[in-house]
């Protein structure tokens, strides 16, 4: 018997830019409807990380696959196709179009209607639209235009608009940045009520620890490029290397940086 | 081999000027994010007031003390210019700056024809350089050495100027964040007026140079600033250094072009830009652009399909539209005939500039293509009108096809150059095969088929076709295409990020845009009966641009309102005026400063404004009626 692929497999995945190694050798797997988030202090590469999963970004060396499907490399609109749904820290909307509009372009690339000439696009869809607005709280918005949105409304709007593929994986790139910290439990209440009824993995960053803590099945720890430490939320707090470089804060970060530096 | 090299020489003689012109263009653009299309006009100003003053200062110091006067005086010029029209649009859309600059090119056109008369007029000698050098028997005037030499100089002067100087550390750290710069409490205002009046004294003192060795006239600036987009393009907007390469290696490319392909030398130098631009889209020595920061607030009424009432009036505007012919005389049916095929160019260009974002400076070739198209079919195929009408686009789309795969590649600032350079490129096809276009004199006796032979048939055919294309247009802005085109407009990161292949989606709205103007291009050439390369001229692309900015760029229907106004208006010109680019110029600068949002982006405001004072009930946005007159 084989056992099943994990939803997500990533193996030594690396990046430098110039002489910086922005992501060293980053190996980690994500099951279906686990929610794990990504953490670490300023510059331990998260973003190059995120944006390596979804083709935004080539890696120098390693793989990432997709429930046993290779996916390194290829274009984010290809791996999207696959069934990966991605969030922006800085949000990514059609801001001259209303809230629905926007949900009915995903639902129309979705469902392969990209060169559809003559169709109604106001029409297409509209129920699915609906329901996807619904479910992120954002119902009575749809006929706003997304121009006017509050950040925190946009978030949502990002949350419905990477729904529209019926996803298997959710990426999402500090979804909470910018918002109230009102805001930031309901959205990620919201995201894990999503993730555990559909059965969606999703790999999130953040910086807010409440978050992160709160809603996390699993943690990884990104320090300098390399993971340093991986588990539960009761691990990962435990963990005293985990403590010394991000919980610590500046002094122990200081002199282990002034240690590394003179070997 | 002394030939060729006099040869080279001429072309470093020549690249000074063009240096002068570019790098004022560049820096202007660097610092306000302007692309001055008056920096032609700003050229030919100093080169007639350069002349002016010359040939009234005696002796040597009158003729050099001249020439930079008339720099000085052209820079005041520009001094008040960016004061009193730029500073009221630097936070608008760039296509805008760019119309409100070509509109004071137009005006400058009609004003030195006021002041100068429309003659030539050949400057003096300069003393000193009056002479010719042997050179293993060619002749090398010595003027052509002065100006080899004066290039670098400059090009040194403004290096200093730039590294050694407050001033330009200030304009450098403006290039890269003018916000910033402006947060670090930099008086941005009257930073912007000392570098617009910097480089509008190149320019000025690039066209006063120029007086020895070419007459003054009245046209020099739409050939100077076409060749100054090529320069700065393939340097890469904002590098002076890249200004420098560029314009030795375009005039050295006109130079030997005109040895090697006679027949294509024009073409020569747009080829070598689309190669630059494909290759390194922001030139050789340009660096790639960060996104621009959006402005804030920029909120558009979202768009809509019309509803059945306005439906209702859109047909009965149609109506009352195609009962002309019965009160109307020949003049006026042919009239209404021409804005019709407008309201079509005017429509696709539309598509391709609101839904699509994509500002294309060169839409021209396209309609052009389909004139061209109709000649070649019914001329030297000899089929009949319908057959012609049918294929004729063809040629429109395949042009589009092709140019429209390059230019997708890019965005901004760059498209709109580079389908200016492809739209120029096809001119130059039209104007140097003569034996195939017919050149100059373009292709005569194109005439309709007795079906649509009289003015009134003729007109019913056109009002049709507009009124179809119109239609069709607006149909699939509301198509699935349409909010995937409008998709990738509003955010490329999102839509690639939902599995939209984002240059295809363009490429696809570049070939409808170009067929249908292709479309307009055959009806025009079977209403005047003849084709010139003017069909596809860089002023009829200018005119597309008008009219969709007229109507309102930020609105669905507004083409086909902007095309009616804008043409009625510019026929009704020529017919009363001598100065009507005068007139039309400072007209474009109106609409630009006072009403950015064009004719129905108003309306729709103050519709707006009223729904939101009263009480809400009935969703009524002024739409625009669907005419097609």
């Amino acid at each position: 018997m084989s056992v099943a692929p994990p939803l997500l497999a990533v193996e030594g995945l690396t990046k430098s830019y110039g002489g910086i190694h922005a992501v060293r050798g980053v190996s980690f797997s994500l099951r279906a409807g686990e929610i794990l988030a990504l953490i670490g202090p300023n510059g331990a590469g998260k973003s190059t990380c995120f944006d390596m999963l979804n083709g935004q970004n080539m890696p120098d060396s390693g793989h990432v696959r997709l429930l046993g499907e290779e996916i390194t490399g290829r274009k984010p609109r290809e791996v999207w196709r696959l069934g990966v749904g991605r969030t922006f820290q800085i949000t990514a909307t059609f801001a001259t179009m209303t809230v629905r509009e926007n949900v009915q372009v995903a639902l129309i690339s979705h469902g392969k209607q990209l060169f559809n000439l003559f169709g109604s696009a106001p029409k297409f869809d509209r129920g699915e639209a609906g329901r996807l607005l619904e479910l992120v709280g954002m119902g009575g918005y749809a006929d706003r235009p997304c121009g006017e949105l509050a950040y925190g409304d946009l978030k949502r709007l990002e949350l419905a608009v990477a729904l529209a593929n019926q996803p298997k994986l959710l990426l999402m790139d500090e979804p909470t940045a910018g918002m109230a910290p009102r805001e930031r439990v309901e959205l990620m209440r919201l995201t894990a009520r999503i993730a555990r009824e559909k059965s969606i993995g999703v790999l999130f960053t953040e910086h807010d620890m409440d978050v992160v803590f709160e809603h996390a099945d699993r943690i990884l720890v990104l320090n300098r490029g390399t993971l340093i430490a991986e588990g539960s939320p009761a691990e990962v707090r435990g963990n005293p290397q985990v403590q010394a470089v991000y919980l610590g804060e500046g002094l122990v970060y200081d002199s282990r940086h002034r240690e590394g530096a003179s070997t | 081999m002394a030939f060729y090299v006099v040869q080279f020489l001429t072309g470093l003689a020549s690249a000074a000027s063009l240096f002068l012109v570019a790098s004022g263009l560049s820096i202007i653009f660097g610092v306000t994010r302007i692309v001055n299309f008056a920096h032609g006009a700003f050229y030919m100003i100093g080169a007639y007031i350069a002349f002016t003053l010359t040939e009234r200062l005696s002796g040597a110091f009158g003729f050099w003390g001249g020439i930079v006067l008339a720099a000085f005086a052209v820079a005041l010029i520009g001094v008040i210019v960016e004061m009193v029209l730029l500073r009221r649009i630097y936070h608008a859309p760039e296509l805008f700056q760019l119309l409100a600059t070509f509109g004071l090119t137009l005006m400058v056109e009609d004003l030195v024809v006021l002041i100068w008369g429309p003659d030539d007029l050949v400057g003096r000698r300069a003393p000193g350089f009056r002479g010719a050098i042997d050179f293993f028997g060619q002749n090398i005037p010595s003027y052509d050495l002065f100006l080899i030499v004066l290039g670098p100089v400059v090009l040194g002067i403004l290096w200093l100027l730039f590294q050694r100087t407050r001033w330009g550390v200030l304009v450098r750290a403006a290039t890269q964040d003018r916000d910033m710069v402006a947060a670090l409490g930099v008086n941005q205002k009257w930073l912007f007026t000392s570098v617009f009046a910097v480089g509008v004294f190149l320019a000025a003192l690039g066209g006063a140079l120029q007086i020895p060795r070419d007459a003054v006239h009245h046209a020099m600036d739409l050939r100077i600033i076409v060749e100054v987009f090529v320069v700065v393009v393939i340097g890469g907007l904002g590098s002076i250094v890249g200004a420098f390469v560029a314009a030795v290696l375009v005039s050295e490319l006109n130079a030997f072009g005109i040895l090697i392909f006679p027949k294509i030398s024009i073409i020569l130098v747009f080829l070598v830009m689309a190669v630059v631009l494909i290759v390194r889209p922001w030139g050789l020595f340009g660096k790639p652009e960060a996104a621009a920061r959006k402005t804030p607030g920029l909120t558009v009424n979202p768009w809509r399909p019309l509803t059945s009432n306005e439906r209702l009036m859109a047909l009965a505007a149609l109506i009352v539209a195609a009962m002309l012919p019965l009160f109307a005389g020949n003049y006026l049916l042919t009239v209404g005939s021409e804005i019709a095929i407008f309201v079509i160019f005017a429509v696709s260009l539309h598509f391709l500039m609101s839904v699509g974002g994509l500002a294309s400076f060169g839409h021209a070739a396209y309609f052009g293509l389909g004139a061209y198209g109709i000649a070649f079919l019914a001329k030297m195929a000899g089929l009949p009108m319908i057959v012609c009408l049918l294929l004729g686009p063809l040629l429109g789309c395949m042009g589009a096809a092709v140019f429209g795969f390059f230019a997708v590649q890019l965005s901004g600032v760059y498209f709109a150059m580079l389908t200016l350079a492809f739209a120029q490129i096809v001119w130059s096809i039209a104007f140097q095969w003569v034996n195939v276009t017919g050149g100059d004199n373009g292709i005569l006796g194109l005439w309709p088929s007795s079906w649509a032979a009289s003015p009134s048939r003729f007109y019913w055919l056109s009002l049709g076709v507009a009124a179809l294309v119109t239609v069709a247009l607006r149909a699939m802005v509301f198509s699935p295409f349409g909010y995937a085109l409008r998709a990738t407009r509003d955010s490329g990161l999102r839509s690639e990020a939902i599995g939209i292949d984002a240059k295809r989606i363009q490429w696809t709205a570049f070939v409808i845009a170009g067929t249908t103007a292709g479309i307009g291009g055959a009806l025009f050439a079977y209403l005047k009966g003849s084709v010139f390369p003017d069909n596809l001229g860089i002023s009829l692309s200018v005119d597309a641009l008008v009219m969709v900015l007229l109507g309102g760029v930020e609105t669905v229907s507004g083409a086909v309102i902007g095309a009616i106004v804008y043409k009625a208006l510019n026929i009704w010109l020529v017919s009363q005026t001598d100065l009507s680019k005068l007139v039309l110029g400072g007209f474009i600068m109106l609409i630009v400063v006072v009403f950015p949002k064009g004719i129905v982006g108003t309306l729709e405001m103050l519709a707006q404004r009223r729904k939101k004072a009263s009480p809400p009930g009935s969703p009524l946005l002024a739409k625009p009626i669907e005419s097609a007159e």
